[in-house]
């Protein structure tokens, strides 16, 4: 329902604008404690206004090395975090990808079979499957490697699911034509369908992106040395309940740190994500 | 440039559904043969399995006498043109009409070439940095034409490519398409359902019905000598009039029970039924009397006037039947005319709806 009433445009406004306010003001508060001394920051009320110990604060976070989790600098969990969530959103969506394709165009025996199977491990979400899954990767002696963080959270039934029901929407024609053509399977994947799903494409690796930055159980258990953490489990072992050693000033600056490559994604792929959401370019 | 030879062709599916029972069709090198037929008459899979999109059951399809049964739809050397297009969305014009040159591994300037050519030839030189998206029906529709003219393929195949189109758009694009095709000289199938299409297009016309060749000839061959009351039926616009009779010793017996004169009609005793074109029947002024023609009593359910001229429905011995005059009709519903059928514009049909 659109409107034109000046009055209610302006109460949707406040409204907006109070939620917005509502949500970013945590985001806000850490971003002014970021820039604090530990000192400041320990002792309230903290001040509204930012401090002036930005450089000091991200220089030291980033590469001087952080005590409480044996000096390792969030630039080496920022590179962590990065290549697990990329290669689990790129491995992610080559696998769905090549699944679906083959569920869709080939006719092979038990292939409803494969895509029943594919479709019950929904059911069975990481946390559930966790233990055998850690005997696995133990025995594989892939403890403190990416390949352990990355490789059992690679397989997606839903990345499948969408890529199927995608790929049922092209029409039938399409795939004729390009056989009269003279496409095989592997040039048809390559012209036709990769083009046509760039949009999906973008959408899903958006999702599984963020998915793969806030993991936060596998890696608990993935990762032992300091140096292999990602940095949502450093920033879990730079706080510390028992005793007031806390670097908090350190702490929010890798909060912030670890907000920014999701949002620098979504906002980068904004455009295509949201076409891929709303539209089926046929 | 090739000759297509159909023999026995059948098209079995799963165990027990029979699409296409025995089909025999031979089209001579620069022909364009129409199969027509009502939706589900098998017309669609037999062209897909000339195309190599359907595996063949049985039978043998011959492009200049190589036999292709086991070849890949792109090793046949046809190009086809599908009812909505089928262009990849995501390419340009120039891009869709290269593609399956590419695919050949041909030199880049010489599909050039040939994409400039077939450009100029459909006109569309001024839309190859186009999408399809952003074309017209007709447009597409040439697009579609063109990327089958790039390949200079043995066999044109169109799957109903005018379905789609507007009624003054198609009747344009009918006019084009055959003329492309005559001046291509390349042998040609097309399938529609639309039989208007297939009487203008046809060089060779083939009607189907369930799975098998109903009739096979020239359009108007056809027309004028329907080989079953199903072709008399579906080849014409309105269809011919069809009405059953018996025959007794005196004459003949309509279904209502009406006599008439059998004027040397051989009807067998099993019966018959009476076939003629909505623009045979004379419509009898006074009473004058026609010799060596039926006369019946029509009487009128309602006129349809078309400007050049109007069909009168009505019910000639309890049949519902269609008389096309010129001009416009003075008659009433609830009139009753006297209709004349010329005996030589009558057609007889056994009991089984083959022609005698």
């Amino acid at each position: 329902m659109i409107q034109n009433n000046p009055i209610g445009r302006i109460i949707a406004h406040i409204i907006l604008i109070v939620g917005i306010l509502i949500v970013a003001f945590p985001i806000y508060y850490t971003f002014v404690a970021s820039t604090q001394t530990l000192q400041d920051i320990i002792r309230p009320p903290l001040s509204l206004l930012p401090g002036g110990h930005f450089w000091e604060n991200y220089s030291s976070a980033l590469f001087g090395g952080i005590s409480k989790i044996g000096g390792v600098g969030v630039d080496r969990l920022l590179l962590n975090t990065l290549v697990m969530a990329l290669g689990i959103a790129i491995g992610k969506i080559i696998i769905s990808i090549l699944s679906a394709y083959a569920i869709v165009f080939f006719r092979f025996p038990g292939r409803m079979f494969f895509f029943w199977f594919i479709f019950i491990t929904l059911m069975l979400p990481v946390e559930v499957r966790i233990l055998p899954t850690y005997k696995i990767m133990v025995d594989l002696g892939l403890i403190d490697t990416y390949t352990g963080l990355i490789l059992p959270l690679m397989a997606s039934a839903t990345a499948t699911l969408l890529f199927r029901q995608f790929f049922m929407t092209i029409p039938g024609e399409l795939v004729e034509a390009a056989r009269v053509d003279g496409a095989g399977p592997l040039r048809f994947f390559k012209d036709i369908v990769l083009p046509l799903s760039k949009t999906n494409i973008a959408a899903l690796f958006v999702i599984l992106f963020i998915y793969g930055w806030t993991q936060y159980l596998w890696p608990l258990l993935m990762t032992n040395r300091n140096d292999m953490a990602t940095i949502v489990i450093g920033l879990r072992k730079m706080i510390d309940f028992t005793d007031a050693t806390t670097q908090w000033h350190l702490v929010m600056v890798t909060c912030i740190l670890a907000i920014l490559p999701p949002i620098l994604v979504v906002v980068l792929m904004q455009r295509w994500f949201v076409r891929g959401l709303v539209e089926t370019e046929k | 440039m090739a000759s297509l030879e159909l023999t026995d062709v059948r098209k079995v599916y799963g165990s027990a559904v029979e699409a296409v029972k025995g089909v025999n069709i031979s089209i001579n090198d620069g022909a364009l043969c129409v199969l027509v037929g009502p939706s589900g008459c098998g017309k669609s899979t037999l062209l897909r399995m000339i195309a190599g999109l359907e595996s063949i059951t049985d039978g043998t399809v011959k492009i200049d006498s190589t036999v292709v049964n086991n070849l890949g739809p792109a090793e046949r050397d046809i190009a086809m043109v599908f009812q909505n297009y089928a262009l990849y969305p995501h390419m340009k014009v120039y891009d869709n009409m290269a593609y399956g040159l590419r695919n050949r591994g041909m030199p880049k300037d010489e599909i050039d070439k040939r994409v400039r050519d077939a450009a100029q030839i459909l006109e569309l030189t001024q839309l190859l940095e186009r999408r399809p998206k952003e074309l017209s029906g007709g447009q597409r529709q040439r697009v579609a034409m063109g990327r089958a003219i790039v390949r200079s393929p043995k066999v044109f195949l169109f799957d109903e490519p005018l379905s789609n189109l507007d009624a003054k758009l198609r009747g344009q694009m009918r006019v084009e398409i055959k003329n492309l095709q005559r001046q291509l000289g390349v042998t040609s199938v097309y399938v529609t359902h639309d039989q208007l299409e297939a009487m203008t297009l046809a060089d060779i016309l083939v009607v189907m019905n369930g799975g098998v060749v109903e009739q096979i000839g020239a359009p108007l061959d056809i027309y004028e000598k329907p080989a079953s009351t199903f072709v008399a039926s579906f080849i014409g616009a309105p269809p011919m009039n069809l009405v059953p009779v018996t025959a007794d010793g005196s004459g003949l017996i309509l279904k209502d029970g009406t006599h008439i004169g059998a004027q040397g009609l051989a009807v067998p005793t099993s019966g018959a039924v009476i076939g003629f074109r909505p623009e045979d029947l004379e419509v009898s002024a006074g009473t004058d009397t026609h010799i060596g023609g039926l006369e019946l009593d029509l009487k009128v359910l309602g006129v349809e006037p078309v400007g050049a001229e109007s069909y009168v429905y009505g019910i000639i011995g309890g049949e519902r039947v269609v008389v096309r005059v010129a001009g416009r009709s003075t008659s009433q519903t609830e009139d009753h005319l006297r209709v004349i059928i010329p005996k030589e514009k009558l057609h007889l049909f056994n009991e089984a709806g083959k022609r005698i």
